[in-house]
């Protein structure tokens, strides 16, 4: 759908101020960064992570009392989708040194390692290879990569501050020490970064970052990394894909190792029984349970499986209170609602601007900040624009990237955005976008250390089903990076525990049982199952209809 | 139900439909009423679909819903995302969620950048007959063919950056008359290129160098030991970067190694 009549005039508020504010930015005059203060205020008063009556205590496992979102509490607080007595654990279907759960790009870099290593994989996905939120991620890749002007000690201080200073230092620090290699592990593989013609990188800025450390290939670069590592990982005779095989629980042994998982085949739905040596969770992020109730950039099964399936076993949370909202999803048209309008725009120049044309943030806050500041916009200030469909959002003024870096730019650098708003006859190198924040990241996650271990020997984790890294809030390039270097890492891990500490025992769903036992304890009175698998967009009166469709485990 | 109540049902639905802009659609041969604004995909999961296959990033890059679909009088075969397709009405469509593609394995260590490795691994590169059908069926507007003509000519380069848009949903397969997989062909293209022929960034080496040194191990060490108030000092003072600045930008103080 192109603008309305109603919009196209309001787009000329925006294109009426839009001189002045290109002045502003070419004599380097930025709108004022917010203090630490006003920035407190903000998150405080407008964030949805801020909102008491968005959490509740938890009742039941490892981390029972910690105060987390109702929708993870509604996961963990529930039963496993199987009756563990109807298991067959002596059947043992596959059996493989390394099991790896999930087949986005921690996995994948997971499993690359693992098999350079000498191990043998089986890398298990609920949907096909490479369905994951890395495809997705647009703005780009961190490093500290020009060493004239930068240092991973600015990368951790940056990092660190986005992230409230809850970062844990050690895996913070083996972040932005590991990062440069990640850069050069992948250009050895074929990613096609976006360069200069001596082959120096391209970088920009992004909220919270202090020096230009933005790597990236166009505006998809998570796409280009994603299938050239999942392309290699298809070269390894050591690697074996096995998709739309979810996990439904993880399996310890008598020792209380990790053992390998139950699979449950989507199409066919058989449950299998794997046999691992070490087992590495990588199952991604939370976007599809649509936390308080906000629109998604994630992909279709981002739905905090490895959460539930790590937690029974008995891994803690950590920082699971805190969901990154980014700051700019589309808002229209209503067929990308949510669609992930990348940081990478504002890092480029782009404004934030309200229904009169005005600026009112500066445009590269840390993630957290910008949104609560483009919520405060709409919801007290009023100077929002109402959409179509009677929602608010405010405008990302992408025409003044061309403007200030030259006809084509936008058309260049963000050939995937400008391609999917072309459909809709927007061309968004003449016309700003509208935008509100998105649910895009869970900060927080399941504990881990910097070897990618879990308090369960044999439990590996990596990727964004893990808490720590990030603090409180991620910033824009991090995420991408988190998955490399600690999927790598993972997989180096998992390949020394399995020559070194592994031990055979006989396989047991005994941590299920108890979990339900604790359940029925807690007084929780529930016929939810989990994990969810797939998210479910019926119109309600036909699944009010889907009498037998959806399966309740009681 | 009898006949006549389910007709009477769904006349009434029709007439319903009007005011809430329901129009009807085919999936695969069957008919249901959908509103008009949503994507191929959201209506789908109206009318009570729940995707296993054909469904992925709902955001147009990862080539899981590649949709062929039909207009009433209309000889055309048209394609879209479903993620990204609005519906239109009485269209009849289906989803190819997969289509078979021989990917030719090979171990990329030893690759070199030359282009008879591509025609060694795919042969059948040179059974196209430059009908044009893959780039007329391409949902992301790649001038596939053309690609698969680089590639023939030897031009990796071209090849690999004309072809970088591909979300590898294989419906350019589906219609190739010279039985090609042409995503996998750009896939080792692009590859080849951003190994072996773009020039390398060497500045990498040397950043690889510093982060690993002792002098910035050192540097990390003494901030992850440090208290969160100085922490705090040390992220006000930051020094920022300019975005409107050169590649040639140092900061005033260069503190860290």
């Amino acid at each position: 759908m192109p603008y309305t009549e109603e919009l196209t005039n309001l787009i000329k508020v925006v294109e009426k101020t839009r001189p002045q504010r290109l002045a502003r930015k070419k004599k380097g005059e930025e709108f004022p960064r917010m203090s630490p203060d006003e920035a407190d205020e903000v998150l405080k008063k407008f964030h949805p992570d801020y909102k008491g009556e968005g959490r509740r205590e938890l009742k039941v496992g490892p981390s029972k009392g910690d105060r987390i979102p109702h929708e993870f509490a509604d996961l963990l607080e529930a039963w496993s989708r199987i009756n563990p007595d109807y298991i067959d654990l002596s059947r043992v279907d596959m059996e493989t040194d390394i099991l790896i759960i999930g087949g986005g790009g921690a996995g994948t870099a997971a499993a690359l390692l693992a098999e350079q290593n000498g191990a043998r994989v089986l890398l298990v996905t609920k949907l096909r290879h490479g369905d994951a939120n890395t495809m997705m991620a647009e703005g780009g890749i961190q490093a500290a990569s020009k060493v004239e002007k930068d240092s991973p000690c600015v990368h951790y201080l940056d990092t660190l501050g986005g992230g409230h200073f809850k970062n844990e230092p050690e895996l913070l620090s083996t972040l932005v020490t590991e990062a440069p290699g990640v850069l050069k592990w992948l250009e050895g593989l074929g990613v096609m970064f976006s360069k200069f013609p001596d082959g120096r990188l391209h970088t920009l800025l992004g909220g919270g970052i202090s020096r230009k450390r933005m790597h990236y290939c166009s505006d998809i670069t998570g796409a280009e990394i994603m299938r050239t590592i999942r392309d290699e990982a298809r070269n390894k005779e050591n690697i074996t894909v096995l998709e739309f095989s979810p996990t439904i629980e993880l399996i310890l042994n008598e020792h209380g190792h990790c053992a390998g998982a139950v699979l449950y085949n989507l199409e066919t739905e058989e449950y299998l029984i794997v046999k691992a040596k070490a087992t590495i969770l990588a199952t991604g992020g939370c976007g599809r349970l649509h936390i308080q109730g906000f629109m998604t950039t994630n992909h279709y099964g981002a739905t905090a499986d490895g959460i539930v399936l790590g937690y029974r076993a008995g891994v803690k949370l950590k920082l699971l209170h805190t969901i990154q909202y980014h700051p700019t999803g589309a808002v229209f048209p209503e067929q990308v609602e949510g669609l992930l309008i990348t940081e990478k725009f504002r890092g480029a120049g782009a404004n934030l601007v309200n229904i009169d044309g005005e600026q009112f943030v500066y445009e590269r806050e840390p993630r957290d900040v910008e949104s609560a500041a483009i919520i405060r916009e709409c919801l007290e200030t009023g100077k929002g624009v109402p959409t179509p469909t009677g929602k608010l959002g405010v405008w990302l003024d992408s025409p003044m990237i061309d403007i200030l870096m030259g006809e084509g730019t936008v058309e260049r650098e963000f050939l995937g955005k400008f391609i999917v708003y072309r459909r809709f006859d927007i061309d968004i190198a003449k016309q700003p976008m509208l935008i509100y924040p998105t649910l895009h990241y869970q900060n927080g996650g399941l504990e881990y250390n910097a070897r990618g271990e879990t308090s369960v020997p044999g439990l590996f984790i990596a990727g964004e089903v893990s808490g720590g890294v990030h603090g409180e809030n991620r910033l824009i390039g991090n995420s991408l990076l988190d998955v490399l270097v600690f999927g790598r890492i993972a997989g180096e891990s998992a390949s020394g525990y399995t020559r070194d500490k592994a031990k055979d025992g006989r396989l047991s769903l005994q941590h299920v049982k108890d979990y339900h036992h604790d359940l029925e304890k807690s007084g929780v009175v529930t016929d939810r199952v989990a994990p969810i698998l797939l998210p479910d967009y019926a119109n309600p009166e036909v699944r009010e209809r889907q009498l037998t469709a959806h399966h309740v485990n009681k | 139900m009898a006949d006549k109540e389910r007709t009477e049902t769904i006349n009434k639905k029709e007439a319903e439909t009007e005011e809430a802009k329901l129009i009807p659609v085919y999936v695969m041969g069957k008919r249901y009423l959908v509103p008009e604004t949503l994507t191929i995909m959201k209506a789908l999961e109206y009318a009570g679909y729940q995707f296993i296959r054909g469904c992925g990033c709902r955001g147009g890059i990862c080539g899981a819903c590649a949709t062929v679909y039909r207009k009433p009088g209309d000889y055309h075969l048209r394609v879209g995302l479903a993620c990204q397709t609005v519906v239109e009405p009485d269209m009849y469509l289906t989803q190819i969620p997969f289509y078979p593609a021989n990917r030719a394995s090979y171990d990329f260590e030893k690759l070199t950048a030359g282009p008879e490795e591509i025609f060694k691994l795919y042969p059948e590169v040179f059974r196209c007959i430059a009908c044009n059908s893959c780039t007329k069926v391409c949902p992301m507007d790649v001038q596939v063919m053309d690609v698969i003509s680089a590639v023939k000519q030897g031009n990796i380069e071209r090849a690999a950056t004309l072809s970088f848009s591909c979300i590898q949903c294989g419906l350019c397969v589906s219609r190739c008359m010279g039985e090609l997989p042409q995503y996998h062909i750009m896939q080792l293209a692009r590859r080849i290129y951003g190994s072996r022929i773009a020039p390398r960034a060497e500045h990498l080496n040397e950043a690889v160098e510093v982060a690993k040194s002792e002098k910035c191990q050192q540097a990390l060490q003494k901030l992850m030991k440090s208290d969160v108030k100085q922490l705090r000092e040390l992220y006000k003072s930051r020094e920022m970067e300019p975005e409107m600045a050169g590649e040639d930008w140092t900061p005033a103080k260069h503190d860290y190694p």
